[in-house]
């Protein structure tokens, strides 16, 4: 890899906390950096609660009212887009910055048309008028892979299937040419053979517009298949961060471990599957110390100190008091 | 392994047809074809898988199976005894033999039942043993399944997802079942939850002689535990065979499509993909003939005359496909 780092987006001490019914502040996102270079894919990877989504809305501050963010910076190209007016974190939405969401269903608005939706965010940060910006979001959709562009523009969205919803988002959420896009899973709610099409689809256009993407998945599978960079999150922290090779072949994180060996696979035979004991931990009660020492099979009274980040070679780094040894994992017999 | 060839469960031509009501006097305008004639036979002691997008009628072929629906035309014979037209009250007494595990954990338990009474209610339905037997007994299965102690006055609220499947999964073996059908049982777990999950239901099988039928769309998880596998494409069977031979020898064009669509969590792993186009149509005009002749790549004119019927090409490999084997999977599927 290059060492030309070219960061368009850099992360540092990222903290947001919710407040619950009581009044306690609890920290969902804890102390999370990371940046992101022009052109890659950087896949964020978690199990639920672990504050992946969480991290993704707070970097364009698009938590709800419940959500605050309690420390850190967002570096966008030397701007700190946490401490920017408001009027400044809009214009750079959807321009510069864009987001697809999980559930197409629920992310567009039943009682607009796709075109308007398309060409909403057209209008606002450029400069075109009505009827270019509706030919060009007709380009947009053929670009997607809609059929019968110019029909589907005065469609209201129920009439697509779930697939097309999410490739109208799609088109929706390049039609500014953004130089990042921030994908929140963006196949879950769609089926295998319409999640390959996407995919696909995401990669295609990638190489066209040479944007940034922020992958967030809980699928390995996925990220193996995208991902130039990985971000392993658990219970608000960065836990392991490598890139492809390193995470799949060489992860040191007992729980980046864990997490590969429960996977059941479809390039491996039959058999028990290897599982990390117990739940995934609520955010109202992180462990204390290491927040995976009381699941980890490597646990000694060491772990209930914080671990601090160490960095084992190249872009590889871990949070952990014990990283597991270097030895080369997941060869698979012939 | 050892398999009795004892079947267990047997459908032919199994139909499930739902009606299409609209206006004032519900009249029905048409039906969404869910199972549209699937014959299959389950052996004991068997995990089968039926696999399939959403909208394919797994689901529904699962609930018809354990006629949670009434079919609409076909037979089902449960040991031997043909079971399609039985009257509710032997009905009922089959129903201790065949217990569902449902997907979501948070909807399918009644959230102002403890899980005592939750996986007792079974037992006091089928007046088995006394009523302090019987609290022994769901004592005894909420342990088994893995569950921390006090765990019978608790509710549902009071437990993890992972949990709450447990007490999913401790209720349908209450009454010693001798078939469960699990419909996405794992689905809505995280994945290091999931592995906990699948391990339990395989030893739980061993424990109690259990024959499963896993309803999943998740191939990688059916690939881990089934020993029979049936893919499903609007409402029909298109392929059935042993996990082995489905995944390394696949016939019908759509399952070569399916598995290679999964992704596989290696970097270094190259896939011959096949990606189709277009979405799956619906169930109500499905495609005339073969049914699969709209997204097929390896299409011929006759597809759209003829339907192709499920029939045995090589030893236990069922195949509804006028060109069996003409895609195959493995011309790019091995690593560097």
């Amino acid at each position: 890899m290059s060492v030309m780092d070219n960061y368009i987006l850099q992360v540092h001490g990222l903290q947001v906390t919710f407040t619950d019914i009581e009044r306690n502040e609890i920290h969902v996102v804890d102390g999370v950096s990371f940046s992101i270079k022009q052109g890659e894919t950087l896949a964020l990877v978690g199990e639920s609660g672990c504050g992946k989504s969480v991290t993704s809305l707070a970097l364009l501050r698009l938590l709800d009212g419940n959500g605050r963010i309690r420390g850190g910076n967002v570096l966008w190209q030397g701007r700190d887009i946490l401490s920017l007016p408001l009027r400044e974190v809009r214009s750079l939405r959807g321009r510069e910055i864009a987001m697809v969401f999980q559930e197409p269903s629920s992310a567009l608005n039943p009682v607009y048309t796709i075109g308007d939706q398309i060409t909403e965010s057209m209008l606002r940060h450029q400069k075109v008028s009505p009827a270019q910006a509706k030919k060009q979001a007709e380009e947009m959709l053929r670009l997607v892979g809609i059929p019968e562009p110019r029909k589907r523009l005065e469609e209201y969205p129920h009439a697509l299937s779930g697939g097309m919803k999410q490739r109208a988002m799609i088109a929706m959420a390049l039609s500014c040419r953004p130089r990042l896009l921030i994908a929140d899973e963006p196949t879950t709610s769609l089926d295998v053979t319409i999640q390959a099409q996407i995919l696909e689809l995401i990669k295609e256009l990638q190489k066209r517009f040479h944007m940034a993407i922020l992958l967030i998945t809980h699928d390995l599978g996925i990220v193996a298949n995208m991902a130039d960079r990985i971000l392993i999150m658990y219970a608000g922290k960065v836990v392991e961060e490598g890139n492809k090779q390193d995470i799949f072949r060489r992860a040191a994180h007992p729980y980046t471990r864990g997490l590969l060996n429960s996977i059941p696979r479809m390039d491996q035979a039959k058999g028990t599957f290897a599982s990390i004991p117990g739940t995934v931990p609520d955010p109202a009660h992180f462990p204390e110390g290491c927040r995976f020492h009381n699941r980890c099979g490597e646990f000694t009274e060491t772990c209930l100190s914080e671990p601090g980040k160490i960095h084992l070679e190249n872009e590889h780094f871990v949070l952990c008091h014990y990283p597991l040894g270097q030895k080369t994992l997941g060869c698979r017999a012939k | 392994m050892r398999m009795s060839k004892h079947s267990i469960l047997e459908a032919t031509k199994l139909k499930k047809y739902f009606p299409i009501q609209t206006g004032l006097f519900r009249r029905t305008v048409g039906w969404v074809r869910a199972v549209d004639g699937v014959s299959l036979k389950i052996y004991q002691e068997e995990t089968f898988g039926v696999v399939g997008e959403s909208g394919c009628g797994k689901s529904t072929l699962g609930m018809t199976l354990l006629r949670l629906h009434e079919p609409s035309g076909g037979s089902i014979v449960f040991q031997g005894k043909d079971i399609t037209r039985v009257g509710f009250s032997h009905l009922k007494k089959l129903r201790r033999e065949f217990q569902m595990i449902f997907q979501d954990p948070f909807s399918s338990l009644n959230p102002r039942m403890r899980a005592g009474s939750i996986v007792e209610e079974g037992l006091r339905v089928h007046k088995i043993s006394s009523a302090r037997q019987r609290t022994k007994i769901t004592r005894e299965l909420l342990e088994r399944v893995g569950l921390p102690p006090g765990s019978y006055r608790r509710f549902p609220h009071e437990f993890s997802g992972g949990q709450r499947q447990r007490v999913g999964i401790a209720r349908a073996l209450a009454t010693h079942p001798l078939l469960i059908v699990a419909d996405e049982a794992v689905s809505a777990l995280d994945v290091s939850v999931r592995a906990q999950m699948l391990n339990l239901m395989l030893d739980l099988k061993k424990d109690f002689h259990l024959t499963y039928i896993f309803v999943s769309h998740d191939l990688s998880v059916v690939k881990s535990i089934c020993n029979r596998i049936m893919v499903m494409y609007l409402g029909k069977g298109v392929e059935m065979t042993n996990t082995t031979k489905l995944f390394t020898k696949p016939l019908h064009p759509y399952t070569v499509a399916l598995i290679s669509a999964v992704p596989v969590p290696d970097p270094d792993y190259l896939m011959n993909r096949v990606i189709l186009d277009g979405d799956v149509p619906s169930p109500v005009n499905p495609p005339p003939a073969c049914r699969f002749h709209t997204r097929c790549p390896v299409k011929q004119d006759i597809c759209e005359q003829e339907e192709p019927l499920l029939e045995e090409k090589e030893p236990g490999h069922f195949v509804a496909c006028h060109y069996p084997g003409s895609l195959d999977l493995l011309e790019g599927g091995i690593r560097q």
